[in-house]
């Protein structure tokens, strides 16, 4: 078994993980696919049903610069929840991926007509992929596997002084 | 006349060998000179000292019989000149220290094995006697954290470990280009272990920060605080619990650590400058 995953939609209660299921449709896409850009209108999101998926920042001279991984279970885009529904970063396949898609403008709809269900899938963006994904984004600011010009972590392999 | 103590007075070691690993990490093995010091467990550590310098804390990373090896980070003046040594150097080495690693007794248990930077290192002895054993145990994950693709440690290991029939996943917070690996924290990487809550265990050596992380992880996912160890660090300088450097409230690492369980640990943590 895999251990009590804290995928996107097992984070959500049965009734509305039921009923968002209601709202997708199965898609896959091959490896090295560009699904969105920086910018871009955030018309869509995705359940990542397995495969791997890169975002990205475009960085002139370097190009798109990869900030983080998502894999199975985990919610692609979330920009689409909030104005002004652009993307704040760019997404492309690593590997074949297949996921749910779900049309940003019919699940707000179904999020304003249902309080319940909203603020059901606003905890569970706001928990699993917002949440999750800034503590992340804040323990690698520490950089804590050492960095030039300050004392690393060293270990028990690699005691300072 | 008596025989001195390994624990007190450095036994001679020679470099055998040195590999640099990253540009500020190298591999040192070393053969003794003539006495060899008593066999070390996965996850114990030595004081080696480079004479005229002073000595440090080592974990070893490989033990072959009589032979150390261990893996060094240049970042003070006692690693460095460790870090610079070339074979035919002699060193002075103590031990062994420490209350290792410790895998569970019960056949067929999951072991979940997270490792940050550097802290693959003392891990690396402890997967190689797990694997070594492969039948006693369920599913083996080895999760790996590093900073970006050329600070990975163990690369020959790594496919060693999954020829071996373990999962083994890497994650950088820097790749490069050429990375197509995981962009991400360790612990997003547990997503991908397969293990049973309720029998397994988990190894854990890293930066703090990152072991405090992945333990809070592991235990809201089920697995029981006593079945999760981690490899601790104070500044260890005697080894032998006299000088009280390397204290964490009432444990002298030096010699009831540096592995302890999170059940231990958690509170120890939780409190600040301890």
């Amino acid at each position: 078994m895999t251990a009590d995953r804290p995928d996107f939609f097992g984070a959500l209660p049965p009734a509305h993980r039921d009923r968002l299921r209601t709202l997708a449709r199965e898609v896959s896409f091959p490896a090295e696919l560009r699904i969105f850009d920086e910018g871009g209108p955030a018309d869509r999101f995705w359940v990542i049903r397995s495969g791997t998926v890169a975002l990205d920042v475009y960085e002139p001279g370097r190009g798109a610069a990869v900030v983080e991984t998502l894999g199975d279970g985990e919610l692609l885009g979330w920009s689409w929840l909030f104005e002004p529904y652009h993307w704040h970063l760019g997404a492309r396949t690593r590997a074949p991926v297949t996921a749910y898609e779900f049309d940003a403008e019919q699940v707000r709809g179904a999020i304003d007509a249902d309080p319940a269900f909203g603020l059901a899938v606003t905890r569970c963006v706001a928990a699993v992929a917002i949440g999750r994904r800034l503590r992340a984004a804040r323990l690698r600011l520490l950089d804590l596997y050492g960095a030039p010009g300050r004392e690393p972590w060293t270990g028990a392999a690699g005691a300072a002084p | 006349m008596t025989a001195a103590r390994p624990d007190l007075v450095p036994v001679p070691y020679r470099v055998a060998a040195r590999t640099a690993r990253t540009p500020d990490t190298a591999d040192l093995v070393l053969d003794p000179v003539a006495d060899a010091l008593p066999p070390f467990a996965p996850g114990q550590f030595a004081m080696v000292y480079a004479f005229g310098v002073g000595d440090i804390p080592l974990s070893l990373s490989a033990q072959d019989g009589h032979r150390l090896t261990h893996t060094i980070r240049a970042v003070g003046a006692v690693s460095r000149a460790l870090h610079g040594l070339w074979p035919g150097t002699t060193v002075g080495v103590r031990g062994p220290f420490g209350i290792g690693w410790e895998p569970p007794a019960v056949e067929g248990t999951d072991l979940l094995v997270v490792a940050g930077g550097l802290g693959l290192a003392p891990l690396r002895p402890l997967v190689r006697a797990v694997l070594a054993a492969r039948p006693r145990y369920g599913r083996v994950a080895v999760l790996i954290g590093t900073r970006t693709p050329g600070d990975l440690l163990c690369t020959q290991d790594i496919e060693d470990w999954r020829a071996a029939g373990a999962r083994v996943e890497v994650t950088v917070d820097r790749p490069d280009n050429a990375w197509q690996g995981d962009v991400g924290v360790v612990t997003d990487l547990l997503d991908r272990a397969e293990f049973a809550p309720r029998n397994a265990a988990a190894f854990l050596c890293g930066p703090e920060v990152m072991m405090r992380a992945t333990a809070r992880e592991l235990v809201r996912r089920g697995l029981a605080p006593d079945r999760i160890q981690l490899s601790l660090e104070r500044t260890m300088h005697c080894g032998t619990g006299h000088c009280g450097h390397c204290q964490l409230g009432p444990l002298l690492l030096c010699r009831d650590g540096p592995v302890v369980s999170w059940s231990h640990a958690e509170p120890l943590l939780l409190v600040r400058e301890l």
